[in-house]
C-alpha cells in the first residue's frame, strides 16, 4: 500500500505538459503538490473525470491526458470504462487512486473493496492495465506507463489519509478553466 | 440555410434525418455522443453511424456524454449528444453541474419517446415527456422543438448560439425522423 500524496509526487517528476484531470481528495493532494495551467479540475458531477479526460483526448490527439480518479468515483462511472476502450484515444492514461473510500464523503467505505478496477479496465479492452502497490515500482514504471501507447489503466492501491480540506471555489474557480483553456489551445 | 436543408421534403407532418444531419453539418458538429434511442434510431443514429463526417462515440450511460463534450469543448470541437428523454433526465446532475454551471456549451439532441406530435409536449400523453419543457425552463436551458422538416431550420442557429456563448441548448425530436 502506497501513500497517495508519495504517489503524486512521482507522477508529478513524469507528467510533463500532458493534461491532469482530478477531483475532490486527488484534486487537493495533487494541486498541493504540481499546481500547473494544465490541471482540469471542474468536473461538476462525481464519478465523471474519465468522461471529461476521454474528451480531452479526443480533442488533442497529439497532447498526452491523464486522468487522476477515484475509486468512489470510477464506481459511478464503471461504464466510462467501456466507452473509453471502444473509443481507444491512444494519448489517454487513466489512473484510479484506490483507497476503499469515499474520502471526500465522509470516508465511508466503498461497496466492496475487493474490486479489481485494472481487471475490468483489461476486459473492457484497454490497450494495458496495471496494479501499483509498491512505491518503488511505481517509480520504476510510472514513466513507460505514462509514454505508451493507450488507453492505458493504472490501479494505485493507497492508503486512506487525513481527512483533507476541500476548498471547492478555489478549485473550481471559472478563472482556471478560461486559463486552462488558452494553456490547452496552445500550440508548441 | 444550407442548400442541403431545403432540398429535403418540408411538408408539415414529416421529419427527414437528412434534413436533420445536413443542419449537423452546418453547424460544424464533427462529434456525435449517442446512447440508443428508438425515437432517433432508424432514422438518425443509424445514418450518422454511416457517415465519415461523423465520429460517432457510443456511449454506455448518458451522462458520459456530458463530460465527454465538455472535454471536447476545450480544444473547440463540436458535439452533439444524441439521447432519449429517459437518458436526458438521468443526467441532470450533470447538465446542472458542467452545463448550467460552469456554462459549457452542451448540445443536446433529445428524442421524446411516447409524444404524440400533434400536440405540445406540456400536453403529452405522457408523463415523463411532459416534464421537459419545464424542468428545461427552471434550469434556465433554452430549446427547441424539432417535429417535422420546417423546425430543422432552428437547429443551426441553436448550436451556433450554444458555442458562441458557451451555453447548454436542447432539441426536442418531437416525431421520429425517416430514413430517407
Amino acid at each position: 500500500m502506497m501513500k497517495r500524496a508519495e504517489c503524486f509526487e512521482i507522477l508529478a517528476r513524469h507528467i510533463g505538459d500532458a493534461a491532469l484531470v482530478a477531483t475532490y481528495s486527488s484534486a487537493v493532494d495533487w494541486v498541493d503538490i504540481a499546481p500547473r495551467a494544465r490541471n482540469y479540475l471542474s468536473i461538476g458531477a462525481m464519478g465523471l473525470d474519465s468522461s471529461h479526460g476521454l474528451g480531452l483526448a479526443l480533442g488533442r490527439p497529439d497532447q498526452r491526458v491523464v486522468v487522476l480518479q477515484g475509486d468512489g468515483s470510477l464506481l459511478m462511472n464503471l461504464g466510462s470504462l467501456v466507452t473509453i476502450a471502444a473509443a481507444a484515444p491512444k494519448n489517454l492514461v487513466h489512473l484510479v487512486a484506490q483507497n476503499d473510500t469515499y474520502e471526500a464523503n465522509g470516508s465511508q467505505p466503498i461497496p466492496n473493496p475487493n474490486i479489481d478496477f485494472a481487471g475490468i479496465a483489461r476486459s473492457s479492452g484497454y490497450a494495458a492495465a496495471y496494479d501499483f502497490s509498491d512505491l518503488k515500482i511505481f517509480e520504476q514504471q510510472v514513466a513507460h506507463a505514462l509514454d505508451q501507447q493507450g488507453p492505458v489503466f493504472a490501479t494505485l492501491h493507497v492508503e486512506p489519509t487525513k481527512p483533507l480540506k476541500y476548498d471547492y471555489p478555489s478549485l473550481y474557480d471559472p478563472q482556471k478553466r478560461t486559463a486552462f483553456k488558452a494553456e490547452w489551445n496552445r500550440r508548441s | 440555410m444550407d442548400a442541403r436543408i431545403e432540398s429535403v421534403g418540408t411538408s408539415s407532418g414529416e421529419l427527414h434525418g437528412a434534413s436533420i444531419i445536413a443542419a449537423l453539418k452546418a453547424s460544424g458538429i464533427e462529434y456525435v455522443l449517442a446512447v440508443p434511442d428508438i425515437v432517433t434510431s432508424s432514422g438518425l443514429l443509424a445514418p450518422i453511424a454511416r457517415d465519415k463526417d461523423f465520429r460517432l462515440i457510443r456511449v454506455c450511460k448518458e451522462d458520459e456524454c456530458i463530460g465527454i463534450a465538455s472535454g471536447l469543448s476545450y480544444a473547440d470541437k463540436r458535439a452533439l449528444i444524441l439521447i432519449q428523454y429517459t437518458g436526458f433526465l438521468d443526467s441532470l446532475n450533470a447538465i446542472r453541474g458542467i452545463a448550467v454551471e460552469y456554462k459549457q456549451p452542451i448540445c443536446m439532441m433529445v428524442g421524446l419517446l411516447g409524444h404524440d406530435p400533434e400536440k405540445p409536449p406540456r400536453a403529452s400523453p405522457r408523463y415523463g415527456v411532459r416534464i421537459i419543457e419545464p424542468i428545461l425552463d427552471d434550469m434556465g436551458i433554452a430549446h427547441h422543438l424539432v417535429s417535422e422538416d420546417a423546425d430543422v431550420a432552428k437547429i443551426a442557429p441553436a448550436i451556433e448560439r450554444a458555442y458562441r456563448y458557451s451555453e447548454p441548448v436542447a432539441l426536442l425530436i418531437g416525431r421520429r425522423p425517416q430514413a430517407s
